[in-house]
């Protein structure tokens, strides 16, 4: 009866769009990290991408321009990490989390004008008869466009990296630095083009927040989805589908909370509140028990500094 | 607990400020001055504060202030520079509000939403929300054609618990099929798990979403998905136009200007004030044209008698949820059992959390 | 053509004089900024600097301060350096600083109102214990499952903070005043406060207890066999590994220690300057404990140093805010590009420039 409702098809949609910001950041991050650089200001890009988004898409009035000033903006403070840790061998970590402390208060400054302001409507898309297929159509078709873009872009990213020479490349360079220098892979080009790739996607994620699922700009408004994002990267042992996966499954818990909140089932409510942290915990030990450590996929230099001494 | 209740008035501090001396005012704010909620709402009021009194008036702010040491050492460093009386808005604020006033009994101190007056230097003040939430349930409960209010609370609380009660009350008196769907955010501020909410309560069937929580991200899903949302702490209609048939607007200048003026003439002392429509520290946004005439006369009617001290949006009979007697036949609440209201009332179905 | 050179030793001048070059640089930036903002930069970079320290008006008072901002974020910066010299990333110390100071509250909160000398003492020990078993869990998951620390960790800092909530809004709220969220004061409850120790010096037994644990950390990483340990173990595992050091061990131990010590930190500040448990008690001492164990150089009393400069900062930055009016925001970039140089100009500490003819490879 308390279930009777919950529609799944509803659901289905509410979760995909749910998880689509933290889907779009955690791609990006999963590149970087793929490429051997751990960068922990994911947090910071998404609120530049949010910040510069709005502010981009309510002066010309177009979400499209928007979405573009989401990912320069993003790209803007991914360079900044790129010459810490790139060009000047910084700490990643530090530097990374000094990212987000920055984004977080430029942002503060920058869009305090455009508190309390709408943006510009992003069109829904109209997929005709498809989207009024039972079920399916509700489930899947009835999303605006950043929705599939996001699915095509995990697509993508799969296909570079399992496919492409650069991707190889990219992979290469992130296992072993030192093997790929020898090769005569420019390590230090592959990564600044890997960070500028998850800066652009963080900020797409974070103006995903602020043009649509939110649509307005009020300051720290990413409340830790950056952090989420980081946490899918490793969840899904750097393979992209699987962190779809891992951001379906948390953005589904999330609603399936809500959900069963609404439908004043007897759960107390701290419990489900906390549920979507304990099943992604819960599914990531079912997930990697009983694998050997090579299985887990971390690339071999994350996180670890390179210097061409030759 | 006993100051609260017999709202002790203290002793006036003697202490008129030079006239030619502009008065140093002190704000600290637990979010930021742009949160378009809580913070922003006191800053309004600071800023009508200054300009009321111009050269007069000396204002400064602290943002972002987290309670406990941080808190203590803002309104202490406020205090050795000068300042003459210190607005606390949040309500963890208190122990380090009573902790400071104890150490500069020159200083006063005003202290939102709390309850802690340790010292003659303390006045609290607060806002009777609940009688802006009996409007918003008086239209909610007519408007809705599914019968089926959806309403996203941060915590548990009896600021946030005496709202949704009354809220539901008003709502069952001109609805008595309406039915609330509460869900808890367990956070003051999180825009995407807002949306998220507002979209579950409409896909279970509510047409009319209210919230305690500061962001407009649920405005502007009721917008989206065609159906009827109150705002919260400001007019939050730009958001959702069609949506948006009114919220409840904080608006604490004119309690702000008074206790400056007080302290200027030297009649300052401390006070335990909770003020709503009567002293117009809440107003209700202008109403949506898509409340029916008849409705929005009925609004201001309600809201005048709640304003004059006629009607009581808490007046028994009232059962608690297990429907267990709590007000009486015309007995009236008291404020200091709706200032620590931890319960339902009867005809909500949601299990109270703890 | 500019390019670093790998420099055989670490400069011993430059690491000295980076910090003293990165605070003059961000004053610089920083200055800039405040008059884009149409502040008075001198007035602000003094504020932020130098009258918390030394002004007559503020001093007395905020000297003091610097200590208490600054003890949790050594305690638990000092944890952390450990765990991240060997490659152990526990990034959850904020759950494990709730988890300590709801544990401490309770030893507290069961006890009261009676008095008792032991009572502190058990509730150091329950909030050291709360910590460690916090931090346990990524542990544990860690050497049986094979689960990454740095996504447990992390997320149940979330889960920590749900049950803080739960604590203060339930089992632990005040039956004195029934309805309103947070515990009983625990300032007012002699047997449990964390007073000063000394009057008007900030030094509290947080503070003590962080000096204690730079004094050990400091042993440990340079005289015992477990620093060597850890030191190996994140420079060369494989080596360690043929060493004999266990990795699973290695783990725990890491894990341990800093939960143990950010428990402690959670502690020392319920009982103490925070007071009480209440929703918003954790205000992110446990993730900028991380930067200033890298600050730090990863080094004990390199995070001391670290600890105190950024508590300057944030006090001075409250100072500015009120006297400047200068936004919070702006304060939070300006801590930000001091974070930057700080890391930025570390380089010279481990590389050197040089000019060269043409292309380099």
């Amino acid at each position: 009866m308390i279930f009777g409702s919950i529609n799944p098809a509803v659901l289905m949609a509410a979760l995909m769009v749910a998880a689509t910001p933290i889907l779009l950041a955690a791609i990006g991050e999963l590149v970087v990290e793929k490429s051997g650089v751990l960068n922990l200001g994911v947090e910071g890009m998404m609120i530049m991408g949010a910040c510069m988004g709005f502010i981009i898409a309510v002066n010309p009035g177009s979400p499209l321009i928007g979405f573009a000033g989401a990912a320069a903006g993003g790209m803007v403070l991914a360079a900044l990490f790129a010459l810490l840790t790139q060009a000047l061998m910084t700490n990643q970590v530090a530097s990374g989390l000094a990212l987000t402390l920055f984004g977080l208060g430029l942002t503060a400054l920058l869009g305090q004008q455009y508190v309390g302001i709408t943006p510009p409507r992003t069109p829904r898309l109209d997929l005709g008869p498809l989207s009024e297929i039972p079920f399916l159509g509700r489930a899947f078709f009835r999303h605006d466009i950043v929705v599939y873009l996001t699915v095509a872009l995990v697509g993508a990213v799969w296909w570079f990296l399992k496919f492409t020479r650069a991707g190889m490349i990219m992979r290469a360079v992130g296992e072993n630095h030192e093997a790929a220098h020898a090769l005569g892979y420019h390590v230090k080009r592959v990564r600044l083009f890997a960070i500028l790739f998850g800066g652009a996607c963080a900020g797409l994620g974070g103006a995903y927040l602020s043009l649509i699922r939110v649509a307005g700009w009020t300051e720290g408004m990413t409340v830790g989805a950056g952090w989420i994002a980081l946490a899918l990267v490793v969840f899904a042992s750097w393979r992209p589908w699987r962190a779809m996966a891992g951001a379906y499954l948390f953005g589904g818990v999330v609603v399936l909370q809500l959900n069963l909140q609404a439908a004043g089932v007897r759960i107390p409510v701290e419990y489900l509140s906390m549920s979507p942290y304990l099943i992604t915990i819960l599914v990531l030990v079912l997930i990697s028990s009983g694998r050997a450590r090579a299985s887990l996929n971390a690339p071999g230099s994350l996180n670890k500094p390179f210097h061409a001494s030759s | 607990m006993k100051k609260l209740l017999t709202a002790a008035v203290f002793a006036a501090l003697a202490t008129p400020a030079m006239s030619d001396d502009p008065t140093k005012v002190g704000f600290i704010y637990i979010g930021p001055v742009g949160d378009f909620g809580w913070t922003a709402g006191h800053d309004r009021a600071r800023q009508e504060l200054q300009d009321h009194f111009g050269d007069a008036v000396e204002t400064s702010i602290v943002e972002n202030v987290d309670y406990g040491a941080d808190a203590e050492r803002v309104m202490t460093q406020m205090a050795l520079s000068g300042t003459d009386m210190i607005f606390a808005a949040s309500f963890g604020y208190g122990p380090d509000v009573n902790s400071v006033a104890g150490r500069f009994p020159d200083v006063a101190f005003q202290h939102a939403t709390g309850y802690i007056q340790d010292h003659p230097n303390i006045s609290l003040y607060d806002a009777r929300f609940y009688e802006g939430r009996a409007v918003l349930g008086h239209i909610g409960g007519k408007m809705t054609e599914t019968n089926t209010i959806g309403y996203i609370a941060s915590f548990p609380i009896p600021a946030v618990v005496s709202g949704i009660n009354s809220a539901y009350l008003h709502a069952k008196a001109v609805n008595p099929d309406v039915e609330f769907r509460i869900i808890w955010t367990y956070s003051w501020f999180d825009p995407s798990l807002e949306a998220d909410a507002a979209e579950t309560l409409i896909e279970q069937g509510a047409d009319v979403i209210m919230q305690h929580t500061d962001s407009t991200a649920a405005v502007r899903v009721a917008e989206d998905a065609g159906v009827m949302a109150f705002g919260q702490a400001s007019d939050m209609v730009d958001f959702g136009p069609t949506a948006h048939l009114s919220a409840i607007v904080d608006r604490w200048a004119p309690y702000y200007i008074d206790r400056v003026q007080a302290l200027k003439d030297g009649t300052w002392e401390a006070q335990n004030s909770w003020m709503g429509f009567a002293e117009g520290i809440i107003e209700m946004a202008p109403w949506n044209d898509r409340i029916p005439a008849e409705l929005q006369e009925e609004a201001d009617a309600l809201v005048a008698s709640i304003a004059a001290g006629e009607y009581h949006p808490f007046t028994g009979p009232i059962n608690r949820q297990d429907g267990t007697p709590w007000l009486a036949e015309g007995e009236v609440a008291e404020d200091s059992a709706l200032a620590t209201m931890d319960f339902f009332v009867e005809g909500i179905t949601s299990e109270f959390p703890n | 053509m500019i390019r670093l050179e790998k420099r055989k030793e670490p400069s011993r001048i430059w690491r000295i004089a980076n910090p003293f070059l990165a605070v003059a640089l961000t004053m610089i930036a920083g200055g800039l900024m405040f008059a884009a903002l149409g502040k008075d930069p001198l007035v602000a970079i003094r504020l932020i600097f130098f009258d918390p320290l030394f002004s007559e008006t503020f001093a007395s008072y905020s000297r003091p301060q610097l200590l208490i901002k600054a003890a949790p974020l050594i305690l638990i910066g000092v944890g952390l350096a450990i765990g991240f010299k060997a490659n152990i990333w526990n990034i959850g110390a904020e759950g494990q600083y709730i988890i300590g100071a709801l544990f401490g509250a309770g030893v507290a909160l069961a006890f009261f109102p009676a008095p008792g000398w032991y009572i502190f003492p058990l509730m150091i020990l329950a909030g050291a214990f709360g910590g460690f078993l916090w931090a346990m869990i990524p542990a544990i998951l860690k050497t049986r499952f094979n689960t990454n620390e740095i996504l447990v960790s992390l997320l149940l800092v979330y889960v920590a903070e749900r049950i803080l909530a739960a604590m203060a809004l339930g089992l632990m709220r005040n039956p004195d005043q029934p309805g309103f969220p947070g515990s009983r004061d625990l300032r007012r409850y002699e047997a449990a406060h964390n007073a000063e120790l000394i009057a008007n010096t900030g030094m509290h037994w947080g503070g003590v207890a962080a000096m204690i644990a730079v004094i050990f950390a400091y042993v440990m990483m340079t005289r015992h066999m477990l620093g060597f340990h850890v030191k190996l173990a994140g420079q060369a595992p494989r080596a360690a590994r043929f060493g004999g050091v266990s990795p699973a061990r290695l783990v725990v131990i890491c894990l341990g220690i800093s939960g143990a010590l950010a428990g402690l930190a959670g502690m020392f500040e319920v009982s103490g300057p925070g007071g009480q448990v209440r929703i918003e008690f954790a205000t992110g001492y446990g993730f900028t404990a991380i930067i200033v164990a890298f600050l730090g150089r990863l080094n004990p009393l390199g995070v001391v140093l670290a600890g105190l400069l950024l508590g300057l900062t944030y006090i001075g930055g409250e100072l500015a805010q009120m006297i400047l009016q200068i936004p919070g925001a702006a304060i939070q970039v300006f801590q930000g590009m001091l974070l930057f140089f700080l890391l930025a100009l570390d380089f010279q500490t481990n590389y050197r420039i040089r000019l060269t003819r043409g292309a380099a490879a």
